[in-house]
């Protein structure tokens, strides 16, 4: 076995010498460091895309233009007309930033760079990643691909405004230089070559991490499914992200070296560009969500104190899922013009999806069937993200459908399905992870009380926020609309209501954070009991700078 | 109590008040107009009922579980981890579900999809299938595109020849778009949604309808006709419908197309033979303004009109 010889590298070390801030924090090789790097990074990231969309919840409480004419005042707009004009760039502007922040960086950064980092280390019983430095590259490019997102938001874009305001899917000709003919788009381009670069980089990491330096006696098949989880999701990143960096880098020379991959005429195609996007897009959906199905596999289990149910179809519903993603892109295209047969094609391969889902679902269920379940923070976290999950799945099947997605695309029912997967499903499953394993990275406890408010206000406003969007889209109301024919009112003012209560909710959670951190009161080793059975709980809290400088051995029954 | 909102109001949907814009406080579709949306709305119905069980179904095993097996209830779990036969009916039992709903699924997607061929349904078309309608079949196509513009459509009748010698050809601008200048909008003209030149066609005619776009991508829709289609620049996209009331049916652009994105309604109005003849006869002279008067009230069909479609 090479463990043997990598971890001689940490080995000689004291047991826990930390070095000095600086480089700690800014030059660090260190998997549980870079880990809390990425959970601040997301935590900022998520701060900023969670105001875009309060800018677009209070834009869209009443019809008409007003919160947004008053910013663009602010900001020098003439009153009237000019600040209206501007008003609905900038809502376009918005709802597209809303977009790449949570998606590329608040989600992915924390999923898989912050808990992936964190855990999958001490799950798999090693002393770090496979290539610690490349790890440090990883968490910096995130951020300056973050800093470029930002800069590009500030500099001229279209339409006489600031920013990129064609949605984060980025279609051309409207984000050629036809729609957007300025250094917005480009610095955006930028932007997401690095975040790539970045995911691609970590992807790597976690793959060579996974499959060499597991503990002596875990095999593949008694890996933790959080680890198993990330594998697929690194596998997924390292097959779709070069697809768009190749997207990407043709709308590039579209916009700035002639070429015409994209213009019709010249010879291109913008659909191509759709069907290049989506064959990254639809993986990504999946890799924001199966690190959170690994997450909530292990609170189940562990506050049921009852092993994983079915733990191998488990493991291989979630390689089926990563699978299937890359044969289903085009159920996001269905309106472009495809044969009748191509759509039959992509209805048939979308609705298989739900296999491995239904799977996962109803072994969560098993799971806690027959056991002794405790409704610590961390277990009502997961029971409402099952519960949240399976409404976004299930509008899921009826959106495959492409006969009914005629009547529902680029309506509010698709952006209601996508926030019930993602907003309450991968965000609920991210809170369930962070009240999960925040002792256990930290070192000190948070306030309980605070947890389940937070809880609660998060599942009923998140509720009232989307499902009223069901109706508006059934209704006919389109997406990415800055103002809205009348009769759409009442279901926009419910759920404005709706992200008011996720404020509240999300105010309670920053003052438990506050809270935490000034009480400062001492966490144990395993704060769960008997049913944290994964390696994590072995450490103490928070666990030593370097651990497992003698790897743990897994026996032959050790459970997962 | 939500999924019964839903359920109820899915159902519900095709028997509310004639509504071919959107309602306050609507929980489901549209009134649908053609053909194409009453399957729609009829599959979505029931692929609704299946979805609202399966979440009833997790939702009862969720509560079950919480409640039976919370730690005061059973303080000693069990162990087991593995059910084969739970575990292949879990598996099997949705594979079927699909395969109920891929049936129809397909045979509504075909529908709308492949354009009906109207000769075979002229001759041969059975009258009493609500699929088919042989009288319009017997009168053919009438063709119109709907080329999307930063921010308007343009709306072609290439088969309609105007006063100089072109193809009728119209750019329908929206009444309002949120600025001083917008008209004033009333009852009769929802605000957002009404245009000023607004697409005209026939009722109980074949439309075959094709988008195009000149600048970025647009969406061509009506949600009561159930069609959407996109409108890509160097590509020409084709669909079809057939609207068997007269009236006003408005949609809006449904693809992100810029800044005013919002501002580029649909407006389809749908009138008899005779008043569709008056208004292309006006149309081709180029008085757009005493066209579109012309059918600023839509009449009613007559009496022997209605039987003839009954029949």
């Amino acid at each position: 076995m090479p463990m043997d010889e990598l971890t001689l590298d940490h080995g000689h070390d004291s047991h826990d010498h930390k070095p000095g801030f600086f480089t700690r924090w800014f030059l660090s090789t260190n998997h549980k460091d870079i880990g809390t790097l990425y959970l601040v990074f997301a935590l900022l990231a998520g701060i900023v895309g969670y105001t875009l969309s309060g800018l677009i919840r209070w834009e869209l409480a009443q019809p008409g233009i007003g919160p947004l004419t008053s910013i663009m005042e602010m900001f020098g707009a003439q009153a009237g007309d000019e600040a209206i004009e501007k008003a609905k760039q900038f809502y376009n502007v918005v709802i597209t930033y809303h977009g790449l922040i949570m998606i590329f960086f608040m989600v992915m950064p924390a999923l898989i760079g912050g808990f992936g980092n964190w855990f999958v280390p001490l799950m798999i019983g090693a002393p770090d990643m496979a290539f610690p430095r490349m790890n440090n590259i990883s968490f910096w490019l995130t951020v300056a691909a973050f800093a470029l997102l930002m800069l590009s938001m500030f500099v001229p874009g279209g339409a006489g405004g600031n920013g990129f305001g064609g949605g984060w899917v980025l279609y051309p000709p409207l984000s050629s230089l036809k729609g957007h003919p300025g250094p917005a788009m480009d610095l955006l381009i930028l932007s997401l070559h690095t975040a790539g670069i970045a995911s691609i980089l970590g992807a790597i990491n976690f793959i060579v991490t996974i499959l060499n330096m597991r503990a002596p006696g875990m095999t593949m098949h008694k890996m933790p499914l959080f680890a198993w989880s990330v594998l697929v999701t690194a596998v997924l990143l390292l097959l779709a992200l070069p697809v768009l960096a190749g997207a990407l880098t043709m709308l590039l020379t579209d916009r700035n070296f002639g070429s015409q991959f994209f213009d019709a005429s010249g010879g291109g195609d913008p659909v191509m560009f759709q069907h290049l996007f989506w064959f990254f897009g639809h993986p990504e959906v999946y890799i924001m969500i199966l690190p959170a199905f690994g997450i909530i596999s292990h609170i189940v289990a562990t506050f049921s104190r009852k092993p994983v149910f079915g733990y191998l179809g488990m493991a291989y519903a979630m390689v089926a899922i990563g699978a299937i993603g890359f044969i289903v892109w085009a159920h996001h295209m269905y309106t472009v013009g495809m044969p009748s047969d191509m759509k039959a094609y992509f209805v048939a391969a979308t609705m298989v999806i739900a296999v491995p889902t239904g799977i996962k679902i109803f072994s969560w269920i098993a799971t806690m069937w027959g056991g002794s379940i405790d409704f610590k923070v961390p277990m009502v976290w997961a029971i409402g993200f099952i519960f949240l999950f399976t409404i976004g799945g299930v509008t899921g099947v009826v959106l495959a459908n492409a006969g009914i997605d005629h009547a529902l695309h680029d309506t509010y029912y698709v952006v209601a399905h996508f926030h019930y997967v993602l907003s309450l499903g991968a965000v609920f499953g991210l809170f369930a992870g962070w009240y999960y394993w925040f002792e256990k990275m930290f070192g000190v406890k948070y306030n309980r009380m605070m947890a389940y408010a937070h809880f609660w206000l998060m599942f009923i406003g998140s509720n009232v926020l989307f499902f009223p969007q069901h109706f508006l889209g059934l209704n006919g109301m389109p997406r990415r609309y800055v103002d809205y024919a009348d009769g759409f009112a009442t279901w926009h003012m419910w759920s404005s209501i709706g992200y008011a209560i996720t404020l509240v909710a999300t105010l309670i959670f920053f003052v438990l954070l506050v809270e935490a951190a000034i009480r400062r009161r001492k966490a144990e080793a395993n704060p769960w009991g008997e049913g944290a059975t994964t390696l994590e709980w072995t450490l103490p809290s928070p666990p030593p700078f370097h651990q497992f400088n003698e790897l743990p051995v897994v026996k032959a029954e050790g459970g997962h | 109590m939500r999924y019964l909102f839903f359920l109820i109001s899915g159902l519900l949907a095709p028997l509310g008040a004639m509504a071919s814009e959107p309602t306050q406080g609507a929980l489901g579709f549209q009134q649908p107009a053609t053909r194409i949306m009453e399957r729609v709305i009829s599959f979505h119905d029931f692929v609704l009922v299946i979805i609202t069980l399966i979440t009833l179904v997790v939702t009862g095993l969720l509560v079950w579980v919480m409640v039976r097996y919370n730690k005061r209830a059973n303080p000693e779990p069990r162990k087991f981890s593995h059910n084969t036969v739970v575990e292949i009916v879990w598996t099997a039992v949705p594979v079927l579900i699909l395969v109920a709903i891929a049936g129809p699924s397909f045979s509504n997607l075909f529908y709308q999809e492949n354009e009906p061929d109207l000769e075979e349904i002229a001759l041969s078309g059975d009258l009493d299938d609500p699929n088919v309608f042989v009288e319009a079949a017997q009168k053919g196509w009438v063709t119109i595109k709907a080329q999307g513009n930063q921010w308007n459509w343009t709306y072609t009748y290439p088969d309609e020849i105007d006063s100089s010698g072109y193809a009728l050809e119209f750019v329908s601008n929206p009444l309002q778009t949120d600025l001083s200048s917008d008209a004033p909008h009333s009852e009769s003209r929802p605000r957002l949604l009404a245009v000023d030149y607004p697409m005209v066609i026939p009722a109980n005619r074949y439309i075959r309808y094709q988008t195009a776009a000149s600048d970025v991508i647009h969406s061509w829709t009506v949600p009561s006709f159930g069609v959407k289609t996109d409108a890509i620049p160097g590509r020409l996209n084709e669909g079809w419908f057939l609207v068997e009331e007269p009236g006003v049916y408005y949609g809006q652009c449904s693809e992100l197309c810029g800044r005013n994105h919002a501002f580029m309604p649909i407006e389809v109005r749908v009138v008899s033979e005779s008043q569709y003849a008056d208004w292309l006869a006006l149309m081709k002279d180029g008085d757009f303004d005493a066209a579109t008067q012309l059918v600023s009230k839509i009449s009613p069909m007559d009496e022997a009109a209605r039987l003839a479609m009954a029949d």
